[in-house]
């Protein structure tokens, strides 16, 4: 029901990005999504590729330090409102998010945002319950 | 001027007044410190061997690792309701330095200190401003009451806060400062800003210590200051400031002999070296009743020279010291050891055995950086974690070193592996 996400520490300092893009690209994955998170010294970025545990493999082969984490792939009407629809039901449900980003390709009609919260299961539950979409792995890694 | 006429003897006079005292301080320890009967008897050494000054060579060395490994007192030779004061600087490890002061030996320190300040310069009408912090560390009160048995008026001002010291400086009309060399560019920077020329302050003579400093960097501050700028020596193991200091010349700093028996030796043989030739400082107390030493080494690289100084005073003069024997770093004149930053960051699940100091100066302000790898299995992906790691690591960081570092997480494996002797220490300033 949710999806692998790959973490990998950085620290910043120039090179680094380009350093991890680099690898995975000459190990044929491609990036589905992407996000980054950073103080002044160092980042987090996180990936969901196709293959994830090839690519954990690869990377930590690499030297990169590297966690797996999992998280939500949800639907959101591509419209206006449509997030907003999500992150209420989230909120009244008592959920709290701890980071979200959005998918550069549509699953058909709708934007997909990958989400992490703690309690992934009952988050999907909530969502499910209202006829919002929550996207596998096997979906997801192939878009 | 010249505070006491002991700094004037003849050298025969000199030695034979050290060698009575170095005879004297030998008996007492002998009698009074285990640690050092047992040191004696090992070499087969009684006190009565010591019959001249160049039997001193057979008296064992004294190291920072022996006040250490005698923590707290186990070094004292006086029970402790006969000391009225406790002091300490940091170790090479978790367990600071602790020195401690008999009634005498508070007299003595105030003596010691008045030669230094009025061999600079001081006067009893100048108005003092000590800009360095009380407390353990010895500047603060070593300065303090030594200026004040001159009959200075001394403003007690410690560290930081440097608008506040400005409006100090201005208010009580301050003639004289006490602090660090980069602390007084600092202050001579803030005053910038606040739109003060520092050199109509009205100041006249600047007392330096607790870090070492160039020639340059004296210019600069009486350049900008419009004061003499002098340098003063000591540390908290032989007695704090007081041990030695310029006089007018500003050619050497002058060593109160008749107190501090110096040598230098040559450090990785431990033989001693002619005069002139330069080394490690080695101290012998002569007159301390709460923690005597004996040849105590104190890794700081320097040479003594014997010939006569102007001002008048026959004290041998050491040169201004130029480096260490050791890896401790001055950092805002505190001491710190890579050994204290390893042990904090063994003891943090999380950080790797790896790390690195950068020691640099913005303008005139020293910056710590530790550099630590951030072990590749406690990597959980949460930015929350990290930034928790990183600011446990600043915060026992400082408990221990008395300074605020800045902690900066690096990739495992980016840290350089040498093999043998790793550099730890990366100390970009320019002194």
């Amino acid at each position: 029901m949710w999806v692998k996400q790959i973490s990998v520490f950085l620290e910043n300092k120039s090179g680094r990005l380009a350093a991890v893009t680099r690898l995975l690209a000459d190990h044929g994955f491609n990036i589905r999504a992407l996000s980054i998170a950073d103080t002044s010294d160092f980042g987090i970025l996180r990936l969901i590729v196709n293959d994830p545990a090839h690519a954990n493999r690869v990377l930590k082969e690499a030297g990169f330090t590297v966690s797996e984490t999992e998280v939500l792939a949800v639907e959101v009407p591509d419209r206006p409102g449509g997030l907003a629809r999500v992150l209420d039901l989230l909120h009244q449900a008592g959920i709290n998010i701890e980071y979200l980003y959005a998918f550069v390709s549509k699953a058909g009609e709708n934007a997909l945002v990958l989400m992490k919260v703690e309690d992934l299961q009952r988050a999907v539950d909530v969502l499910s319950a209202q006829g919002i979409t929550i996207q596998g792995h096997d979906v997801v890694h192939q878009i | 001027m010249i505070w006491d006429r002991t700094e004037t003897l003849p050298r025969e006079d000199m030695e034979q007044l050290q060698l009575s005292r170095l005879q004297t301080v030998v008996r007492r320890v002998y009698q009074k410190v285990p640690f050092y009967r047992e040191r004696l008897q090992e070499r087969g050494l009684k006190p009565a061997h010591i019959r001249s000054l160049a039997d001193l060579t057979r008296l064992p060395f004294t190291t920072k690792d022996d006040l250490r490994v005698n923590y707290p007192y186990g070094l004292f030779a006086v029970p402790l309701e006969k000391l009225v004061r406790i002091h300490a600087s940091s170790g090479t490890t978790g367990r600071p330095t602790v020195v401690g002061y008999t009634k005498k030996d508070l007299r003595t320190w105030s003596e010691l200190v008045a030669r230094v300040v009025v061999q600079a310069g001081t006067k009893p009408r100048d108005v003092v401003q000590i800009c360095f912090s009380y407390g353990l560390f010895t500047g603060g009160f070593g300065l303090h009451y030594g200026l004040e048995r001159v009959g200075a008026t001394v403003v007690p001002a410690s560290a930081g806060n440097t608008q506040r010291q400005l409006r100090l400086m201005q208010d009580f009309h301050t003639t004289v400062l006490v602090s660090t060399p980069t602390y007084a560019m600092y202050i001579a920077e803030v005053a910038q800003e606040m739109g003060l020329n520092p050199a109509q302050l009205g100041l006249r003579l600047g007392l330096f210590g607790s870090e070492p400093w160039s020639e340059g960097m004296r210019q600069e501050l009486e350049a900008t200051w419009g004061f003499k700028a002098t340098d003063n020596y000591g540390m908290s193991e032989l007695i704090g400031p007081g041990v030695s200091g310029e006089c007018q010349m500003q050619n050497g700093l002058h060593i109160s002999e008749d107190h501090f028996l110096p040598e230098i030796i040559d450090p990785e043989t431990g033989e001693q070296l002619p005069p002139g030739e330069e080394g490690e400082l080695v101290i012998t107390t002569l007159t301390k009743e709460g923690l005597p030493l004996l040849r105590y080494r104190t890794r700081d690289l320097t040479a003594l020279d014997y010939t006569p100084c102007p001002c008048g005073r026959t004290t041998v003069r050491m040169r201004r010291v130029t480096g260490r024997t050791d890896d401790m770093l001055i950092v805002r004149g505190v001491n710190v050891f890579p050994s204290q930053v390893e042990e904090v960051l063994m003891d943090i699940p999380g950080v790797g055995p790896h790390y690195q100091i950068i020691v640099d100066r913005q303008g005139y302000l020293d910056e710590f950086e530790v550099q630590v790898e951030l072990a590749a299995d406690y990597f959980t992906g949460k930015f929350r974690d990290l930034e928790t790691l990183e600011r446990t690591v600043k915060e026992r960081l400082q408990t221990i070193l008395q300074i605020t570092p800045k902690v900066k997480l690096v990739e495992y494996k980016s840290l350089e592996r040498t093999v043998g002797k790793a550099k730890r220490v990366i100390d970009k300033r320019r002194i």
